[in-house]
């Protein structure tokens, strides 16, 4: 066999696992990988910094359901990754991190750009490998995608040796047959607790489905949808659980959380018997809920099984994948008459409505919440919204409905400010061939944590949407500072420099709108929609409105 | 209720496979009494025993939280009843012209080796149970304990089963 370069052989090995796109920023740890990119079929995106390069693959994995793959330098490039691999990894999104490391020799001399990163992001990886000889690599790369993508998925690191990827390599691409002896996911749920589960929900007078994140990410909503209608049972999802539920559904039953829809609390609260389906009841999912662990009975789906009993005591744990167990589920008799429960939710809902109305001057501006319910009656039915974090991710979880095939990605479990733009760059990466209305949620803030990917969108054309909700504010801190210590005490969250972002898009000439009236974002809306290539709506909201 | 519990861990030899160990102890507040690491009959596998102090749902968690990490291979919990489980630890104690015949002594009555004497000192190797190795000290004690190392729990399951099947 004739040696092949291991640069060459990392992104063969890459091509075998159908990468299409590697998001990243070069350096002196990667000089000999981008060399062989030049030849490569792999098509590199150069991020404009490191820190957005996890986020693009992200939403590259979210919106194509493959595994997301980003790539930076050793040392400050790779540091640079970290924020980005601990997001994914609290959503459990499949993402591949490759970061070049200093030559294997002068590990652990502390050399030029040399930094620990296996160490560094040991917390927050599925799994990590630090190449030490290059005949490894073609296991290393099949194992990473494997790991990364099967199970409950997360990102995976590789650390790649400069000397390493100037080795020649003999083993070409034996490797195919994944056996790594720690890891072997378990997908079907044990027929005993599936039995018991189901005389749980037979004898259920109030039951709810609660939706979480795994729903999505195991592409369980048919199987869900199916379930909840057999059994007439209500479906609540958690925040990373959007989309796993049509939201104009009658047996939908909203967002459960310290920032979700009160009634949807409330009806959590009454029931007796929650299922829970890949949700993590993270303290923020949970806060709201009062009674809940004392009498209502708990089944817990899911595919990890350190998550069964984590946070919340489990009567029936079941270990397996959402869209399996759920297949299972729908076969088995367990039809219930939940007419009276499903007639008390009604009662909650009307008596628990969303609110919409703002007094002036709130009123005088744009009402985001009435922004985004507008949004969904003109956007398309398989439109993709990333949300950043904040005020404005609020809103568009609770006011922008999911129906249809619409997705809703947003840095659920980290809560990284910064998310949106390289999220929804890479959904629009993952959609090139036929594009389809990707929109970007943003406020001030966040906005410009990571404004400088405009040169991404710009010089690829990228079909994304930007709203933009300007308050000159960082809107949920401050909302949380009123909350906590009252009306004035705001401290460092004023954005005190009202920048011109019309000339800033103008720049990167991407075109672009301002509006302070609901009507006019309406009358820009279609027009923007109907735009071929990017844009950005400001969208002027008082900063008093901080109401969610 | 919190109790002590021994583990036994089968793990791949791969690079940071302990600080990922370690780290998972360190990040997610679990308490590690004592963490003894060594090769196996593979070469391509470590063993390890790690004693911890939790309640039951935290020790639940530790068990699976293990289980996730992709080098470890089995974890299982050594039982008291069902398995071997010793320490070794060396003492320095005080030990003069009156008081060595004493300690030789009780260290004889504790099947304890004496490993290093000097003029005013005795090393004593000592392996047992934690409750044999409590009963050792109390009884030195009074001699006057300079120093001592413990090795912390290893140990092995009873009867045929092994770890790797």
């Amino acid at each position: 066999m004739i040696p092949l370069l291991a640069s060459k052989l990392i992104l063969k090995c890459l091509e075998r696992e159908n990468v299409e796109f590697v998001f990243g920023y070069p350096g002196g740890a990667l000089l000999p990988l981008y060399e062989a990119f030049r030849t490569s079929p792999i098509k590199h995106i150069l991020v404009r910094n490191e820190q957005t390069a996890p986020h693009y693959a992200s939403g590259y994995a979210r919106e194509s359901g493959r595994v997301g793959v980003c790539l930076a330098t050793s040392g400050p490039g790779a540091t640079n990754l970290v924020t980005g691999i601990a997001t994914a990894y609290l959503d459990s999104i499949p993402i591949v991190a490759i970061t070049g490391q200093v030559d294997r020799a002068l590990i652990g001399t502390d050399a030029f750009q040399e930094a620990d990163i296996t160490g560094a992001t040991a917390p927050f990886t599925k799994h990590s490998y630090l190449v030490q000889n290059a005949a490894d690599i073609p296991r290393i790369i099949r194992e990473a995608f494997h790991i990364a993508s099967t199970g409950r998925p997360g990102p995976v690191l590789i650390d790649i040796p400069r000397d390493v990827q100037l080795e020649n390599v003999k083993t070409g691409l034996t490797y195919d047959k994944i056996d790594i002896m720690g890891y072997k996911p378990n997908l079907n749920g044990h027929s005993g607790q599936i039995k018991r589960a189901i005389k749980k929900i037979k004898e259920a007078t109030k039951p709810v489905i609660y939706a979480g994140g795994g729903v999505v990410l195991g592409n369980a909503q048919t199987e869900l949808l199916a379930f909840a209608e057999k059994n007439n049972i209500p479906v609540i999802t958690s925040l990373m659980g959007i989309g796993g539920f049509p939201e104009d559904h009658p047996l939908y039953c909203g967002i459960v959380g310290s920032h979700g829809y009160k009634y949807s609390n409330v009806v959590m609260n009454g029931a007796d018997l929650i299922i829970n389906i890949g949700a993590r009841m993270s303290n923020r999912a949970t806060s709201q809920l009062t009674k809940f662990e004392k009498d209502t009975d708990f089944v817990h789906i899911d595919i990890d099984p350190a998550e069964i009993g984590k946070n919340m005591e489990t009567n029936i744990p079941i270990v397996g994948d959402a869209k399996t167990v759920l297949s299972e589920l729908v076969q088995k008799d367990t039809v219930g008459d939940h007419a009276g429960w499903l007639a008390e939710i009604e009662t909650i809902r009307s008596e628990n409505p969303l609110v919409y109305d703002a007094d002036p001057p709130c009123s005088d501006l744009i009402n985001p919440k009435i922004l985004f319910k507008d949004m969904s009656e003109m956007t398309s039915d398989n439109a993709t919204v990333v949300g950043d974090v904040g005020l404005n991710q609020i809103w568009s979880a609770l006011y922008y409905r999911i129906i249809k095939n619409r997705r809703y990605y947003t840095s659920g479990g980290l809560g990284t400010m910064g998310y949106s733009i390289p999220a929804a760059c890479g959904a629009a990466f993952a959609t090139l061939d036929k594009p389809k209305e990707i929109f970007i949620v943003c406020g001030d803030g966040s906005f410009q944590m990571s404004m400088g990917e405009l040169g991404v969108i710009a010089e690829h054309q990228l079909n994304v949407n930007i709203i933009l909700i300007t308050n000159t504010k960082l809107g949920m801190v401050r909302q949380l500072q009123f909350d906590n210590y009252g009306k004035g005490h705001y401290s460092g969250t004023d954005i005190n420099f009202d920048i011109d972002f019309m000339k800033l898009a103008e720049a990167y000439g991407i075109k672009s709108f301002k509006v302070d009236k609901n009507a006019d974002f309406n009358k820009v809306l279609p027009e923007v929609i109907k735009h071929q290539g990017p844009t950005l709506i400001q969208c002027q909201v008082h900063p008093d409105f901080i109401r969610i | 209720m919190e109790k002590k519990t021994c583990l036994s861990l089968l793990v791949e030899n791969n690079f940071g496979v302990l600080s990922r160990i370690s780290g998972l102890f360190a990040r997610r507040g679990y308490n590690i009494d004592s963490l003894t690491v060594g090769t196996t009959e593979n070469a391509e596998l470590s063993r390890i025993t790690i004693t911890v102090t939790g309640d039951d749902q935290i020790l639940t968690q530790i068990k699976k939280q293990l289980n996730k990490l992709i080098d470890v291979i089995t974890v299982i919990e050594l039982k008291p009843d069902e398995a071997i489980i010793r320490e070794l630890v060396f003492i320095k104690v005080k030990a003069d012209d009156t008081t060595r015949s004493q300690i030789v002594e009780i260290a004889n009555m504790f099947r304890a080796n004496i490993v290093d004497v000097a003029r005013e000192s005795l090393v004593i190797e000592i392996t047992g149970t934690r409750y044999k190795i409590e009963g050792f000290f109390e009884m030195v004690e009074p001699y006057g304990i300079l120093e001592f190392v413990r090795s912390g729990d290893t140990g092995l399951q009873r009867g045929g089963k092994i770890l790797s099947h």
